[in-house]
């Protein structure tokens, strides 16, 4: 590795021989992979200029046209390729604007976990004692739940509570919570984990040495250190946030249906199997296949190459 | 032992009460019962009676140990919707889906370890790489979805027109290719009595028939995750010492493999079966809700469209009985299959 410092190529130079870019030139799947993922990610930014029509503009949508089939069954019309919902929604554009619900729930809740797991797997790994027996209990209370079904829980406790309008209303920011909070002990153990294997570490103890705050250590020496383990997690969890959301939105604790998601449009294309039009809901799902499988074998792939000490279990 | 029993004993009391404290805080809906009952109009004097007479103007921990104490004597109230105790409502659901659960169980099991063996002796093979490739894709499709595609080619079938219908051979591949679908897709049908007080669908072909799609599915996301893991197991368990020292001895190759090598591979299996468990009755709640199977998930959401709040909090507190027994099972399980770990967690 080379050490020109001040010079505008370094970063570029250091990307160029890195062991990352000589796997995924090795890695033919991972290439494909990952221009799907771009790919999809630049169809997603540019929905509201690629899609054939805007699912949340009332005056695009017409009622006659419910229920047409994708362009390779006879009875489809040229302006709907995927063929329209049960509401005369554009079923391509409304996909494309789903998923983007469905992104950004993932991330935004990916986020959420990923903060909240690290600062408490930190706290736990560094301090030790009475801190770490009480978070990790904690934490391993709420993984024998399954972080699912805890997500589920929560969201029918709130709907519960607070009724369906305000869910609606709120849906986006109270999924993001949800799931958010629900899967913070994967991040906690894991960070956890390489904190205890870094804390004994030579480094660690001259920074302790020459007087820094804890504090300072705990971020400035030690996050650095355990940053390819959340990395690696943090695909996977994407993939699961988006998942966990889906589930959601299909019992009904999710996304509404005018503004849906992946998953509340899969829900709400269900009711429409059993009248032969499948692809309300069948077209959808493969979407969020697709999605959560590219997402998936990046993270497997990033696993292999990085080869970080996951919590295993 | 008893060090062990006594930790898990104190995580059971930990989590049944984090999880009554839940329940004790939603089981008025987070609202003022008082207000609610009495209306608007009501004096001061009417709702500082009635508050004295529910109890409500005591101090909350006193309110708390009430809901407690009920709770220990398996009283939640009655439903608002069935009028009748929670907890009976509860079990009048539960079997459908401890039916569904054990049916999918079965396949899995019965699937998951010859083709998560087969996969890790012939690696090589064009069919192992094929279903490790299923697998991959399998862990990517939700529940639901899978679901519904076994509805959509099963239930209600798919009548393909591909090939030109005016030739004769375009009718046969077309005819080929259909899926007459038929296969019971919604509900229970009517399951069987047994011995006076079992309803059943294991007792009857159109009881099983009605369990097939529903345990199907609920098996294929099981499935994958069970064939990595074991596949993975298999792999590691393969190159050990003593297993090269039996292949070396001449031990017959399927013994090699069904008997010395499977068992320590079932070891991470029965801990992520014990991890599952929570998995699974999330999953359960998904294939009920596609499949309308009257079991104890869809009793659940339908409370929660209704705000049932006392079965709300029962179906949370049988739930969260649950996880702890099986985690603790899962436990005792693992220490009879492997005799080198000590239950304070690590192996010696």
């Amino acid at each position: 590795m080379s050490f020109e410092n001040g010079s505008p190529s370094t970063a570029w130079r250091r990307f160029r021989d890195s062991y990352f870019l000589y796997r995924l030139q090795r890695d033919r799947r991972a290439q494909i992979c990952l221009l799907l993922f771009g790919l999809l990610m630049i169809g997603l930014l540019l929905t509201p200029w690629i899609a054939p029509s805007n699912p949340y503009d009332l005056a695009q949508i017409n009622l006659l046209d419910s229920e047409l089939p994708p362009f390779w069954i006879a009875g489809s019309e040229p302006g709907h390729p995927l063929g329209t919902d049960a509401q005369g929604r554009d079923l391509l554009s409304t996909m494309l604007y789903g998923a983007r619900v469905s992104l950004a729930i993932g991330f935004g809740a990916v986020l959420v976990q990923s903060l909240l797991g690290t600062v408490l797997g930190l706290l736990a790994g560094y301090r030790g004692g009475v801190v770490d027996a009480l978070l990790m209990r904690l934490a391993d209370i709420q993984l024998s739940f399954s972080t699912l079904m805890m997500a589920i829980v929560v969201g029918a406790v709130v709907k519960a509570a607070f009724g369906g309008a305000f869910y609606g209303d709120y849906g986006v920011a109270i999924l993001i919570t949800i799931i958010g909070l629900s899967e913070w002990p994967q991040y906690a153990r894991t960070v956890r984990a390489s904190v205890l294997a870094e804390k004994r570490k030579e480094y660690v103890e001259a920074a302790r040495v020459l007087g820094f705050s804890s504090y300072r250590i705990m971020w400035r020496h030690i996050l650095p250190n355990t940053l390819s383990p959340i990395l690696v997690l943090s695909t996977v969890q994407i993939a699961n946030a988006i998942m966990a959301e889906a589930a959601l939105s299909f019992l009904g604790l999710g996304m509404p249906e005018t503004k849906p998601s992946l998953g509340s449009l899969i829900k709400s294309g269900f009711d429409y199997l059993q009248s032969g039009s499948w692809w309300i809901t069948l077209l959808p799902g493969l979407f969020l296949v697709l999605l959560v499988l590219v997402v998936n074998l990046l993270g497997d792939w990033l696993r292999d190459t990085m080869n970080p000490r996951l919590y295993k279990g | 032992m008893i060090f062990f029993l006594m930790r898990r004993l104190l995580q059971a009391v930990a989590v049944m009460f984090v999880i009554s404290v839940i329940g004790f805080a939603i089981q008025d809906g987070l609202g003022d019962p008082v207000r609610q009952l009495l209306g608007p109009t009501a004096t001061d004097a009417e709702s500082t009676a009635l508050r004295h007479s529910l109890g409500l103007d005591r101090p909350l921990w006193m309110q708390y140990l009430d809901f407690a104490g009920d709770a220990v004597k398996l009283n939640f109230g009655d439903s608002y919707f069935f009028h009748e105790p929670a907890l009976d409502v509860i079990a009048r659901y539960l079997p459908a889906t401890l039916e569904l659960v054990a049916a999918s169980a079965m396949i899995t099991l019965l699937l998951s370890v010859p083709v998560g063996i087969f996969c890790a002796i012939r690696p090589r093979s064009w069919l192992s790489r094929g279903l490790m490739g299923l697998s991959l894709i399998g862990i990517s499709v939700p529940v639901f979805l899978s679901a519904m595609v076994l509805i959509q080619l099963f239930s209600i079938g798919i009548q393909v027109t591909l090939f030109p219908t005016g030739t004769g051979w375009g009718q046969w591949l077309n005819q080929l290719l259909s899926i007459q679908g038929g296969m019971p897709a919604y509900g229970r049908g009517n399951p069987v009595h047994v011995w006076g007080v079992w309803y059943t669908n294991f007792a009857s072909w159109q009881g099983l028939l009605y369990l097939l799609l529903p345990a199907l599915s609920l098996a294929f996301v099981m499935l994958p995750l069970f064939v990595r893991l074991i596949h993975a197991e298999m792999l590691e368990v393969l190159e050990s010492d003593y297993v090269k020292y039996a292949r070396a001895r001449g031990l017959r190759p399927s013994r090699i493999y069904f008997l010395h090598a499977l068992k320590n591979t079932l070891l991470p299996v029965v801990t992520l079966g014990g991890v599952q468990i929570g998995t699974l009755v999330a999953y359960t709640l998904l294939t009920e809700t596609v499949f309308q199977w009257p079991g104890a998930g869809l009793m659940f959401l339908d409370a929660i469209e209704r705000a049932d709040m006392p079965l709300i909090v029962a179906y949370l507190m049988v739930v969260g009985l649950i996880f702890v027994v099986t985690n603790t099972l899962v436990d005792l399980l693992y220490r009879g299959l492997n005799p080198r770990v000590t239950l304070s967690g690590r192996a010696a």
